[in-house]
């Protein structure tokens, strides 16, 4: 097995993973920590196929659409937790109330 | 006019919201000036931008002097400049009815996040580039969301964590397809890629599978518009309409651009595409038979115009979508049309009824006449009957169905157009009902400035069905690219 075979198929593994978990989970904070992986695997999957164009060196345009990727993850990530932030503020009000 | 003929009117269309959205958030005493003034003016850029591809067809921007494939294009044609227009109208209309809010904090916030919106979805349809096409789609998002929590009760926020949850979702899956795309092929601009892809090659087939997954997450086709009816229906008023009329257009828009560029679609791909939409519309209609609310039915009623929409690309099979694309098109530019004047009637009614319960709607003797004028006015575009847009698109929907032979589409959409009827006349019979009322009523009570935006889009609505073939002939200019499409005509 060659390693970039390697790192695809754990890229896949971890993308799959997430995938699945984002689906089926229920509590929202799992639910971003699913997605986080699904997107580590999607990047991760990216930045390893880089390597295997014809030069021998890793393509950069790929690791600039990762980069973006994470960019956007991350204020999604950061939209997340204040959502589920604002539902437990809310939720604890009421039944406090 | 020397000077104006050498504005950049596509740059200006997708830069203007952006300055004003941040000058909203930087001066929020000001905001709803600056928010109607950037949006007004991005309106009219729109309509430059229209006017010059009129006169000189399809025109590519290159940003900054650096063109594809390296640099990112900015693309004009007949399809963008009629989303474009779509877009500034219908905000434009949005924006005056939003002018109304009285809460501090949602004025203060609608304008930046409506502002942003307008950007990406300004964006959308000028992205001649597959990565640009990911990162407007994902500011669209942001602040969809956004505008979905606005009201900011519970369940507001529950419905926008879910809608952000399928959202990235489909951000993931679309960002790994463009990956994919240019670790194949090398590039990233449509119309480079426009007749490179070979049929049948695995890598496309990933594709496609990861983008149509992706967008139709974000668009909520049917089995994944589980998180739709309660965004949709939970937000304020001028945020459901734009949330219903506009965002779910913007993917749609990148699956019809999909199919133009990249693949030309198969007919087993057209006909799960059709059978999605088929079941969208039903199961959109039952559900809107169900709805003991009246926002909620107008937003289960957009799940099943958006399967309609994909009924009508898929009318006549994958020989036909080369005319279908124009049916899904006008089709697209009806409901946005008519679900914004929709939603914001329903909001309106809402405020002066004080409720939205449809079974306690004849019991009211507050009859908000105008806005309820206003609804009955949206649904028959809705459900398509003559002259209005809904009914251009579903006359072309059935014609060009009934020209290939096509009949299970033809009886598809009848049966969900009966749906349709059946869900708007539960409302509408509700306003109608005055045997019920205990008490004086009220004949022309809840009369109000708020109800001219509403009806003047319900107006367009009927109106845009006179001019259905001009639009249609105007969706045609440019959409051929250099003769390379192996779709499009």
């Amino acid at each position: 097995m060659s390693p970039d075979l390697i790192y695809g198929l754990a890229g896949l593994a971890v993308f799959g993973i997430g995938f699945f978990r984002a689906l089926t989970l229920a509590a929202p904070l799992r639910r971003v920590l699913a997605l986080k992986l699904c997107a580590v695997g999607a990047s991760f999957l990216l930045i390893v196929a880089a390597y295997r164009q014809p030069p021998v060196t890793a393509d950069a345009v790929p690791h600039a659409l990762v980069i973006t990727g994470i960019v956007v993850m991350v204020s999604a990530m950061a939209v997340a937790l204040a959502l589920i932030h604002r539902i437990a503020v809310l939720e604890r009000e009421r039944s406090d109330g | 006019m020397a000077d104006l003929a050498g504005i950049d009117w596509a740059v200006a269309a997708v830069l203007l919201p952006l300055i004003g959205a941040m000058a909203c958030f930087a001066v929020p005493r000001a905001a709803a000036t600056i928010g109607l003034a950037a949006v007004a003016v991005t309106g009219a850029a729109a309509l430059a931008l229209g006017l010059q591809v009129a006169a000189e067809g399809a025109l590519t921007v290159p940003l900054g002097g650096w063109g594809a494939p390296l640099g990112i294009d900015l693309r004009a044609d007949g399809l963008s400049v009629v989303m474009l227009v779509m877009t500034a109208g219908v905000g434009l209309l949005v924006s005056l009815s939003a002018l109304g809010e009285r809460d501090a904090r949602r004025r203060r916030y609608f304008w930046p996040l409506w502002l942003l919106l307008l950007t990406g979805l300004n964006g959308v349809y000028l992205s001649g580039d597959l990565f640009n096409l990911y990162v407007m789609i994902e500011v669209i998002s942001i602040a969809a969301i956004g505008l979905t929590v606005l009201r900011g009760n519970l369940a507001a926020l529950k419905a926008g964590l879910e809608y952000l949850f399928a959202s990235m979702v489909g951000a993931i899956l679309f960002l790994l397809a463009v990956g994919l795309v240019y670790l194949n092929y090398g590039r990233l601009d449509l119309s480079g890629l426009a007749g490179i892809a070979g049929a049948g090659d695995a890598v496309l087939a990933a594709v496609l599978a990861l983008t149509l997954v992706g967008m139709a997450l974000k668009t909520a086709l049917f089995p994944l518009h589980y998180w739709l009816p309660a965004a949709h229906a939970g937000a304020t008023a001028p945020a459901s309409a734009l949330l219903s009329a506009l965002v779910v257009k913007a993917s749609l828009y990148i699956v019809l651009r999909l199919f133009q560029y990249l693949v030309a679609p198969s007919e087993v791909m057209v006909t799960l595409i059709g059978a999605l939409g088929a079941t969208a519309m039903l199961w959109g209609g039952i559900q809107a038979l169900r709805a003991p609310r009246l926002k909620l039915l107008v937003a289960w009623s957009t799940v099943a115009q958006v399967g309609l929409i994909f009924v009508a690309f898929a009318r006549a099979g994958a020989d036909g979508t080369a005319e279908s694309w124009k049916a899904a098109a006008l089709i697209m530019l009806a409901h946005a049309l008519a679900k914004a004047a929709m939603f914001l009637a329903a909001g309106r009614i809402k405020d002066e009824v004080g409720h939205d319960e449809i079974a306690r709607l004849d019991r009211s003797p507050i009859r908000p006449t105008l806005a309820q004028f206003t609804f009955a006015l949206a649904a028959i575009s809705l459900i398509g009957l003559p002259p209005t847009a809904g009914f251009a698109g579903k006359w072309m929907l059935m014609e060009g169905a009934i020209a290939a032979g096509y009949w299970h589409w033809v009886v598809v959409t009848l049966v969900g157009t009966l749906l349709s009827v059946a869900v708007f006349s539960r409302v509408l019979a509700g306003f109608l009902r005055f045997d019920r009322v205990r008490g004086p009523l009220g004949e022309h009570q809840g009369w109000a400035l708020a109800d001219a935006p509403p009806l003047v889009l319900a107006l367009g609505a009927l109106g845009l069905g006179l001019i259905a073939v001009q639009v249609l002939a105007f969706l045609e200019i440019g959409a051929p690219l250099g003769g390379t499409t192996g779709v499009w005509p």
